[in-house]
Parts: structure tokens; sequence; C-alpha cells
């Protein structure tokens, strides 16, 4: 192989990220909804409890628990529109339309569609992302100008949920097989420190939370959230990139064994 | 057609096995094809054809042997070879979520060819498949025989060197199927070499300059059509059918008309030099065969003779 990460595909990769923009073109409200979406988690949550939680403490800072949640849910989105985008599609191009196989006569390799397709997720994900921390500063949930690096957290989110859901939607066999995603997600979901701060779970629940990738994401984006920085961001910014990293590499695998026996 | 050594083969594979697992598909396979040339894969359900091609089309890797397309490893140099090929896979795959005409302009796109090239050449090949009127439907809403032409338009999007068909024309209706046969001929004037596995004898015959035939993962003949009936059939068939007769105990007795013969369910095959005089020899002894039919050596003889389970000892 002539490339230096196997695992990482060619520039043909951007030929699947066209495909899925031209697939979108056709299916623009589905498309622009998720420009909404942020009003929906930041109005609903945020509004809802802010009067019954008051304020809460990050790092040395207090901020409102609206300004506190609102990172969470940005987390949130980003590793929801990553899983929809790396599951299902991908899914049903894999084993139901058998899409892929036509696509591999071409001179695309399987890493190319695994490649392309975690990069469509990160491209649709990155312009959510900038819709949902501009709706932030819009509604007075950011306590910092900084907060506009949460758009980088949330791209490195979206990019290990995109590379892990894509390596897990190999493993499905069916429709029903669905289920199993929500089984993980939702857990992740709730149990992630999205709501309220690590400190209130029991401290061997804590631990487990900290190998969550949506607590990672959380913490970072909450610091940026409020301006403070800190070391352990790199440590959680690179938690996430190497959790893409692998579930990419376990992906263009598992493609490879399915698509070309 | 030769495969002179001034030539470099557009394939060559050199004891090619293809391995599922514990089950061996494709046995130790030798073949080469020069430039130009139209060559067949015939064989059984199962014979390892498909396997075959996947391997010459660059997608699966072959588990042992040497294979060379245009003179380059497919192992390092897939997508370079894929570049060149046109492919008809036997089954036919699409984006269901584009139209037809945005499934041709994706895959041109899948080979790197500028846009406006695209937009002539699937005009052009909507029109070849006669879908142009279908252009912007969803491929799903399709009757079989029309997806199997848009793939063969697909295949074609990137003017291949070498255009693979793994059945192309099962499906297609005789129209459909003389259509591609016309279009076969014109890109084989035009250079291009062809790898076509069929199932109809006729169309091997038709368009294939040499072949060979597959049994069991391995290769058991190879040649040109006229040659392969040459050396592996009679000159002549005569066929009988005989009525209520048990056609396993009638073998024993006709045995001796002819040169070999071959026990179908519905009818018993002699092949003679002259379908005539054995015929008027089976009179004479007595036979009164309900229907009868005489006529050459065909492919299907071959195929019937090598694959089949017959009867000679
Ligand atoms: N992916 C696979 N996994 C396991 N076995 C396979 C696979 N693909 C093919 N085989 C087996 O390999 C053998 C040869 O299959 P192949 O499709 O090459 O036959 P074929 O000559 O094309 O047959 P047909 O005329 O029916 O198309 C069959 O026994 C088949 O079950
Ligand atoms: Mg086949």
């Amino acid at each position: 192989m002539s490339r230096v990460l196997p695992v990482l595909g060619s520039r043909r990769a951007r030929h699947v990220v066209e495909r899925n923009a031209l697939f979108y073109r056709s299916q623009w409200l589905m498309f622009a909804s998720g420009f909404v979406e942020p009003l929906f988690y930041l109005l609903s949550i945020g509004i809802g409890l802010n009067h019954l939680v008051g304020s809460l403490t990050v790092g040395s800072h207090r901020v409102s628990y609206a300004a506190f949640v609102a990172p969470g849910m940005l987390a949130t989105s980003a590793m929801n529109g990553a899983v929809i985008d790396s599951v299902f599609n991908p899914f049903f191009r894999l084993k139901i339309s058998h899409a892929y196989d036509s696509i591999l006569a071409t001179p695309l390799d399987v890493d190319d569609i695994a490649l392309g397709e975690a990069l469509w997720a990160l491209t649709r994900a990155g312009l959510y992302a900038v819709s949902f921390v501009g709706c932030m500063f819009l509604l007075g949930d950011t306590s910092s100008p900084w907060a506009i690096l949460e758009i980088v957290g949330a791209l490195a989110t979206s990019f290990a949920f995109s590379a892990l859901g894509l390596a897990a939607c190999t493993y499905l066999r069916s429709w029903q097989d669905f289920d199993l995603i929500t089984l993980v997600s939702l857990p992740l979901f709730l149990f992630s420190a999205t709501f309220f701060p690590l400190s209130l779970y029991p401290r061997a629940l804590a631990t487990v939370v900290a190998f969550s990738p949506l607590y990672q994401s959380a913490t970072l984006l909450r610091g940026l959230n409020s301006g403070q920085f800190d070391g352990w961001m790199i440590l959680r910014l690179g938690y996430l990139v190497a959790l893409g990293l692998v579930g990419l590499a376990v992906a263009a695998r598992r493609f490879r064994r399915i698509l070309s026996p | 057609m030769s495969t002179s050594s001034d030539s470099v083969p557009v394939v060559r594979a050199r004891g090619v096995t293809k391995r599922f697992g514990e089950f061996e598909a494709v046995r130790g396979v030798d073949f080469a094809i020069a430039p130009g040339e139209s060559f067949g894969f015939l064989g059984p359900n199962g014979a390892g054809k498909t396997s075959t091609m996947r391997m010459v089309s660059a997608v699966s890797t072959p588990t042992s042997g040497s294979l060379t397309i245009f003179g380059l490893d497919p192992a390092i140099h897939g997508p370079e070879i894929r570049g060149r090929l046109g492919v008809v896979p036997q089954e036919d795959t699409f984006d269901l979520d584009l139209s037809l005409r945005l499934n041709l302009e994706m895959f041109g796109r899948y080979y790197d060819l500028p846009r406006t090239t695209i937009r002539e050449r699937t005009t052009e090949l909507l029109e070849f498949a006669h879908l142009s009127d279908r252009a912007e439907d969803k491929v799903d809403n399709l009757s079989g025989g029309m997806k199997r032409r848009l793939t063969i338009a697909r295949a074609l999007i990137n003017r291949p060197e070498l255009l693979i068909l793994d059945e192309p024309t099962t499906g297609l209706d005789p129209q459909a199927r003389h259509l591609l046969w016309e279009r076969l001929y014109r890109l084989k004037r035009d250079g291009v070499t062809l790898i076509i596995t069929t199932h109809y004898m006729d169309e091997a015959e038709q368009l294939c300059d040499r072949l060979v035939v597959m049994d069991h993962g391995r290769i058991v003949a190879e040649g040109a059509p006229r040659q392969l009936i040459a050396d592996h059939a009679s000159r002549e068939v005569l066929e009988l059918r005989l009525g209520s007769e048990h056609h396993d105990e009638v073998a024993d007795q006709l045995g001796s008309f002819a040169e070999r013969l071959e026990v179908l369910p519905d009818r018993v095959l002699l092949y003679v030099d002259s379908a005539d005089d054995t015929l008027a020899r089976l009179h004479q002894a007595g036979w009164r065969p309900e229907r009868t039919l005489q006529r050459r050596s065909s492919l299907e003889d071959v195929f019937l003779r090598l694959t089949g389970r017959t009867l000679e000892e």
C-alpha cells in the first residue's frame, strides 16, 4: 500500500461526500431542520430548568443553569447527529441496497468509503455546530467569547461518534438491531454529566463516567463556554480524536470483510 | 486473436485460487486474455465464474496464485486498474436514493471524470439503454430488465478498455439482448477487450473468440467455440423423445448406435457422425421414437459433455 496510514483512505473519499451532498439537495427540508434543532434543545431544557435550578459552579465560576447545560446539549446534539448520519444511511447502503458494492467497481476503495462517510458526517455536524453555538450566543448561554472554540470541540465529538457509529453499523444485522444503538446512546446521554455536574454522581459511577466520550466532550465544551482553559482540555480533545481514528480503522476493516470477502 | 508473446495480455492468471473460509471456490485457474479479444467463461451454477470475475475486476483478492491486469498487480494498483475497467456484475446494485440520471452521473464522478463529459455520456447512455424517459425516476421503480440495462449503461460511463460482463443478458428481452450484442460488437471493433460469462450457449458462440469451461472451480476446457465443438462433440446429434419408456433403461440398448449418449430428463441425445444414418439403423432395429430431431453439434453439447453427469464410463 502506497499510503502512510492505510485506514485513512485517499482523496477519492471526497466523492462520497459529494454523493451525500447531492442526496441531501433533494432533502433540503430535512437538512435545514438541523439548524433549528439547537433551539429545541436550548429552549426546552435550558429555559425550563433554569428557574428551578438557579446557578452552578463550573471550575471557579458560577454560571446559570442554562449556561451549564447548553454545552452539554451541544455535545449531545453533535453525538446524535453523528450517530444518525453514520449508522442509518451507511447501514442501508452497506447491507440493504448494496450501493457500496457498485462503488467498489470504481477506483474507490473500502477505506475511501469509510473515510468519505465520516467526513460527510463531520461536514454536516460542523454546519450544525456553528448554528448551535450561534444560538447559544444569541440566547446568552455563554459567558466568554472563547465559546466560539466550542465549534472545534463539537467537530471532534462528531468525528469520534461518526467513526464509532460507522464501525457499529457494520455489526448490525437488521433494522431490529437498531435498538442496540439506542441501548448504548441513551445511557451515554443520561449518565455523562450532561444535565448535572459529575460531583453529584456516586464515586464508583463517576469513575466509569470519566471514560464516556460524551462526558469528555461535554466537560471540554463547558470549559470553553466559560473561557476557563486547562491542560486537561488537550487530553479530552485527544481522547475524542483517538476514538475517532480507532473507529475509522475498525470501520474500514469491517467494510473490507463485508464488501470484498 | 492470438496470445502471441509480443503483446502483453490484458489479463493473466496463473494458478489463481479463491477460498471463502474452508471452501475453495476457485481452485487454480490459468488463462491469458489478449488485447481486443472477447473471452468467455462458461460453467454450471457454482462453478466459480463470478468469483473469478470479481478477482479480475480487482475487487476481490486472490487467495493464492498470480494475477495481473494490464500487466499490473491489482493488490498494489487496484484503483488505477479499476479506473480502466467497466464492470457489469451479476447482481444489479444501485444507489436507491438517487434517480437514474444521478446514478450514472455520480458513477462518472467516482471515476474522476469532468462534469461536462459526464453529462454528455449520461445522455447518450440513457438513450442507448432506452431509459431516457425514465431518467428522473428512482431506480427502484424499474423493471428487472430495465435495471439490467442501466447496469450495462453505467459500466460504459468511463469508456473502459476492458469490459467485464457477468451474465449481462440475463433478464433481457430479445430486442434488448440484440441491442447489447450490437453494442458489444462495436466496442470490440474499437479495440475494447471483453470478458463475458453466460449461460446462453448461442451468446457464447456469437460473442466469444475464445472461451473456457469451468466446473468445480477448475478450467476443464479452453478454445475457440468451433474448436471446442470439434474437440468435444461429434459432428451431429440425434435427439430422441421416447415417450413412456424409462430413459435410463434404454440407454444401455441405445449405446451401440452412438459414439456417446447423453440421457436428459426429457430426451436422449445420440452423438453420431451422421444423424440420418443412425435414425435409419434405429428404425431397422425396430425403434419407434415419439419424436426425433437431427442437428449439428453445438456448444451446448460441449457444455453437457464437460460438466454434466454423463453415462459414459
Ligand atoms: N462470499 C462468499 N462466501 C462464501 N462462499 C461463496 C462466496 N461467494 C461465492 N461463494 C461460493 O463459491 C462458489 C462459486 O460461486 P460463484 O458465484 O463464483 O459461482 P458462479 O460460477 O458464478 O455461479 P452462477 O452461474 O450461479 O452465477 C459457490 O459454491 C458459492 O456458494
Ligand atoms: Mg455467477
